[in-house]
């Protein structure tokens, strides 16, 4: 009883260290705008540059679009997690979240929380962008909607651990992408063979909610892994 | 001939065991000085002739012959693949050394974070088999990629087992990069740590990728039941798994060696440039006295 009570009171606090390490993080996103000025620009000039790649040619495009997709998403929440670990980075603002008391774990979610949040901004911008410029039709949007939480949630995991583990480092800027880009491969795979499935241009018999095991089974995985080794990654240095 | 190696006979003689991280040419004057604090040599590993790594290193050549003789010459052609079933005798064998270079890896890395067992010893096992893994990680890719072309008539295809293998190698590739980037050894070993524990999870997906997926690759031709090959290919086969297994062994056991000696450079290199800032110090006190003196 005693145990389940102290269990609950740590899942809360655990919440609401959460909370409020995202929030942080929005906030100074939405004040410095560097999301809404540099990420967002960005990714739809990775969707306007894959258009030049294809020559224009709008079936090419229209049955990659998924992919595509997914690839500005990949990049563009490289941008986030480096975003999000350079707003630490000055003012000693790691040593201070370090010192802050909270959950190590809560640092995590609450990381990833945030920039969870930004990804789907962008994946309905970027959504926008497909319908336009590669001419899409959506066919499922209950499991495209349930696709991009999924992968958000993974692609943001995994990018706050492996940003973690970059953090601080001289070449981060360099390691960072090696880190994170092998290892999100399976959502990349996952994700766009749902979305295939969705929008109709895969070539049939896929199964798109099948692929979405496969991207929640990674989300867990990283949110488990990532929660864990927190706690070890804030203690140190 | 070279002027400065007049000038400098300390550096000149003192070259093979010099552990001073300052290159010879800076500061004529400078001489190389060993603190007294500076650690014994550990006893384990020892030398590269000391009598482990030399067994080893001989039965490797020698079971590698062995395989060599009987997978060249002894065992006959297949019925299907004829001269390139040979290749069973290496790509098996390299493939599972992979696996058990990141599984070492792995374990070390968990024995490190796991706070009893911390130890530098721990992460300098993870470093050698990890390097080692990747070794044959790549090994694996390019005898499979040898023997699917002739087979399969491509050099690669996306198929799950190919392309689970190349990513693994992708992932402790950046495991690699990461151990390289210096900064406090500690720190650098538990992040290290993560990071191997986290990307072995890719191991048993790439194992199961053929009974998983519609593979192209075939499932397991030994761990079963009832084995597929049999008589002199299949031992020829199992010495093979001796062989590469022996060579893993050595290689992870002179990695290992270079990681110690890598820690001693940089704790005495430490030390002695200590003792040299101190030797500054005192050389620049002397002087302060004798114009102190002056002065008075």
């Amino acid at each position: 009883m005693l145990g389940m009570l102290l269990a609950r009171r740590r899942w809360n606090a655990l919440w609401r260290d959460a909370l409020l390490v995202s929030s942080k993080d929005l906030r100074i996103e939405f004040r410095s705008r560097v999301t809404t000025t540099q990420v967002a620009p960005y990714a739809v000039l990775v969707l306007v540059l894959f258009g030049f790649a294809f020559d224009q040619d709008q079936n090419l495009l229209t049955k990659a679009a998924a992919g595509l997709f997914w690839v500005a998403v990949l990049l563009s929440s490289l941008l986030a997690v480096q975003r999000s670990y350079a707003i630490e980075a000055t003012d000693g603002a790691r040593d201070s979240l370090r010192l802050s008391g909270l959950d190590p774990a809560g640092i995590f979610l609450g990381k990833t929380l945030a920039v969870v949040a930004e990804l789907l901004i962008l994946e309905v911008l970027l959504g926008f962008g497909v319908v336009v410029l590669f001419g899409i039709q959506l066919h499922d949007p209950a499991l495209l909607v349930v696709t991009c939480l999924a992968a958000s949630v993974g692609l943001a995991a995994a990018g706050i651990l492996y940003g973690m583990i970059a953090a601080g480092l001289r070449v981060r800027e360099t390691l960072l992408p090696l880190l994170i880009l092998p290892v999100v491969a399976p959502v990349l795979l996952g994700a766009t063979q749902a979305w295939m499935a969705a929008l109709g241009t895969a070539g049939g018999g896929t199964d798109g909610w099948r692929w979405l095991s496969l991207l929640v089974s990674f989300t867990v995985i990283y949110i488990a892994a990532g929660s864990l080794a927190f706690s070890i990654l804030v203690e140190e240095s | 001939m070279n002027p400065k190696a007049d000038t400098q006979p300390a550096d000149a003689a003192g070259g093979g065991v010099s552990v001073s991280p300052v290159s010879p040419g800076v500061g004529g004057a400078y001489e190389p000085e060993v603190s007294p604090t500076v650690p014994p040599a550990p006893a384990w590993p020892g030398g590269t002739s000391d009598r482990v790594t030399r067994i080893l290193g001989v039965s490797t050549l020698v079971t590698a012959a062995l395989t060599a003789w009987l997978g060249l010459v002894v065992t006959p052609p297949d019925k299907v693949q004829g001269q390139l079933v040979r290749l069973i005798y290496v790509h098996p064998a390299v493939a599972t050394m992979c696996y058990a270079g990141f599984g070492l890896c792995a374990l070390a890395s968990l024995a490190y974070l796991w706070p009893r067992t911390r130890s530098r010893r721990w992460d300098r096992l993870a470093a050698a088999s990890g390097e080692v893994g990747v070794v044959f990680c790549v090994l694996t890719l390019v005898t499979g990629s040898i023997w699917g072309r002739p087979t399969w008539g491509v050099w690669w295809t996306w198929d799950p087992r190919l392309t689970i293998t190349a990513l693994l190698c992708a992932v402790f590739i950046g495991y690699l990069a990461l151990r390289r980037t210096g900064g406090d050894p500690d720190a650098l070993a538990k992040r290290s740590a993560i990071v191997a524990v986290v990307c072995v999870l890719l191991v048993p997906v790439d194992h199961e990728a053929t009974t998983w997926w519609a593979s192209l690759h075939q499932t397991s031709t030994l761990f079963r039941a009832n084995p597929l090959i049999h008589g002199e290919q299949l031992y020829t086969m199992l010495l093979s798994f001796v062989a590469f297994g022996l060579g893993f062994a050595w290689l992870v056991l002179h990695r290992y060696r270079v990681e110690v000696l890598e820690d001693r450079y940089s704790e005495e290199g430490f030390d002695a440039a200590i003792s040299e800032r101190r030797a500054e110090g005192g050389v620049l006190t002397a002087a302060n006295r004798a114009s102190d003196g002056v002065a008075l």
